[in-house]
């Protein structure tokens, strides 16, 4: 490549950030506009714009004011939390697979989740905080394990995969104890957005809202970050520090998620990997880049896992397993 | 800008490195540190960098143990360039050079500040990278990739700049390369250099001083003359080598063959 070729694909690069991170954008207006649309009622623009005015009160405003619009709100949400806490890891583990589920978010808020549905299953609304907790408690059970002079990535996956593992096995054995209940507890494991609500809303939002500016906040030190540990060191970022503080953010992201949406798979992983591939590594962009893509990933999955089969609603994570697995192979073929 | 250490003591998982080792850098020159294999040479020098913070004894930077001062404060004045680094593949050198800037910068003060900005085109112009600029890093060769490296250190602005093995890996021209540019930090900004050195030839070239590592402290430290003899080597390395005088009038070493060390 000549230098001039050079110059010219960089000065490219900059306006090619910004029109991609457009691109999501519209994407996700979309998404918005579909999901609020279709469904078992379909509900026309004019109407939605009646709504939005202050409406009538009719039986579409109903549906759309305390069923879709809540929902579509939870399910990007969902998304933007997901994608950062997966980007964040990514640069904190310095290792491609490294997900929420890494630090134990969804084994925790799983095995949380399920012992209230299985046993307490009049108390419904205790599934999401008890979720929370379980999940932030097993993130820093893993933390606390892999701590040794410091914390290395690999140790933290390492402790991951046995920790998860331990959590697995009470999930299996709640679920064989309690098979005559388990079928909630199935669609919370694959992970699903149905009948969410404005109290879910209310829940994820603060922790979206945060994260995202925290995430910002510590885009360069990610960068940084990404330079090896010694260098970041040498370039004068406290790198265990960091790698605390960005962790407990992501924890937060994931566990918020999760504990709304269930183990909802693969959007932690595969929507920063591709946002990465369109916008490149520089996390002031790809972080941006990962909560808008991931905020469409899920509206228009939950979209599709609604109306496709309709009547029949399939979890939402059915389908982000479907299209995610395949396309997290073709970027294995193509990357590594 | 001077830098020593004071009895200082570097145990890593139990196996003492480093003992009771004391050695002042000569200001404003360039110092190899050279020993055999396993003797202690990039523990010291990432020690210097405080990139290990589990040490006893002193390291003081004109006077002030590096401890105390804060990590942005010291990488503002001393720039290490690790013998491992990495980088995503995409980026640039430009940003490369860019995060150089890093302990400049907090959450108060912009990037682009007009001081970056120069401090990032002085490094660039120093390491003849500005045509390479929005080359990915990646795609250069291993001599423009270890410039790359070198000038990232520099848009630190530092006044001691710590290097390990910075000629590893490079064919003759580009070792020559760098170390011409090594030359001119210390000539013209009056930068002091501390390299991590495995090849005694390049230490004899290219280093003011030598200091030798051997048995967890230091063996002799003085100019390259003085400390790399016969007897040197073979005590230290349990070498039998000639040593001739080159149309530059520097030492150059050839190997013979392997004696009991004495």
């Amino acid at each position: 490549m000549s230098q001039q070729e050079a110059a010219k694909q960089y000065q490219g690069t900059n306006r090619r950030r910004a029109l991609l991170l457009g691109v999501f954008a519209v994407l996700s207006c979309i998404g918005f506009l579909l999901s609020i649309v279709k469904g078992s009622v379909e509900i026309p623009l004019e109407e939605i714009c009646q709504a939005v005015m202050g409406g009538n009160g009719g039986i579409h405003e109903q549906i759309l004011m305390n069923i879709r619009l809540p929902r579509t709100i939870v399910a990007a949400l969902v998304g933007i939390n997901l994608s950062l806490s997966g980007a964040i890891l990514q640069a904190i583990m310095k290792n491609p697979l490294a997900d929420p589920h890494i630090i134990g978010i969804s084994s925790g808020a799983g095995l949380a989740g399920i012992f209230v549905m299985l046993l307490l299953p009049e108390q419904g609304w205790l599934v999401t905080p008890v979720a929370f907790v379980g999940a932030m408690a097993a993130a820093l059970c893993i933390y606390v394990l892999a701590w040794k002079n410091g914390i290395r990535p690999i140790r933290i996956i390492l402790a991951g995969v046995a920790v998860s593992a331990f959590l697995g096995a009470g999930i299996s054995a709640l679920m064989i104890f309690y098979s005559d209940r388990v079928h909630s507890a199935l669609m919370w494991m694959v992970g699903g957005l149905s009948a969410r609500s404005w109290p879910h809303v209310a829940i994820i939002y603060p922790y979206t809202i945060a994260g995202f500016l925290l995430a910002l906040l510590g885009a360069r030190h990610l960068n940084i970050l990404q330079l090896g540990d010694e260098m970041a060191k040498g370039l004068g970022l406290r790198v265990e520090l960091t790698r605390l503080l960005m962790t407990a953010v992501a924890a937060l992201l994931a566990a918020s998620a999760v504990s709304v949406a269930g183990l909802l798979g693969f959007v932690g992983l595969i929507v920063p990997h591709a946002a990465r591939l369109m916008i490149g590594s520089d996390y002031r962009f790809l972080l941006p880049a990962s909560a808008l893509l991931g905020m469409a990933v899920v509206i228009f999955s939950d979209t599709f896992a609604r109306t496709a089969f309709a009547p029949t609603e399939l979890p939402v994570g059915i389908i982000m397993a479907v299209l995610g697995a395949p396309f997290f192979l073709f970027l294995l073929r193509r990357e590594l | 800008m001077l830098l020593e250490t004071r009895d200082l003591t570097v145990t890593i998982g139990g196996k003492t490195i480093l003992k009771d080792l004391s050695i002042r850098f000569a200001e404003g020159k360039r110092t190899a540190i050279i020993g055999p294999n396993g003797a202690g040479k990039s523990t010291l020098l990432r020690a210097l960098a405080a990139l290990n913070p589990h040490y006893q004894g002193e390291i003081l930077l004109d006077g002030e143990d590096i401890r105390k001062m804060g990590r942005k404060k010291l990488s503002q004045r001393l720039a290490i360039l690790p013998q491992s680094v990495q980088a995503p593949p995409d980026t640039t050198v430009e940003r490369l050079v860019d995060y150089g800037r890093f302990p400049y910068r907090s959450w108060f003060r912009g990037s682009n500040a007009r001081e970056d900005r120069e401090a990032v085109e002085w490094a660039l112009s120093v390491t003849h990278l500005e045509d390479f600029r929005h080359r990915q890093v990646v795609s250069l060769s291993g001599g423009e990739r270890q410039r790359a490296w070198i000038a990232m250190a520099l848009a630190q602005q530092p006044e001691v700049l710590l290097l390990d093995e910075p000629t590893t890996y490079l064919d003759i021209a580009h070792q020559l390369e760098v170390m011409q540019i090594v030359r001119q930090l210390y000539e013209k900004y009056g930068m002091t250099v501390i390299m991590v050195l495995h090849d005694i030839n390049h230490a004899l070239q290219y280093a003011d001083e030598i200091a030798i590592v051997k048995d967890h402290g230091i063996f002799s430290q003085g100019s390259p003359k003085e400390i790399i003899t016969v007897d040197t080597l073979a005590k230290v390395f349990g070498v039998k080598a000639d040593i001739f005088i080159n149309s530059e009038g520097a030492a150059i070493l050839s190997p013979i063959s392997i004696v009991q060390k004495g």
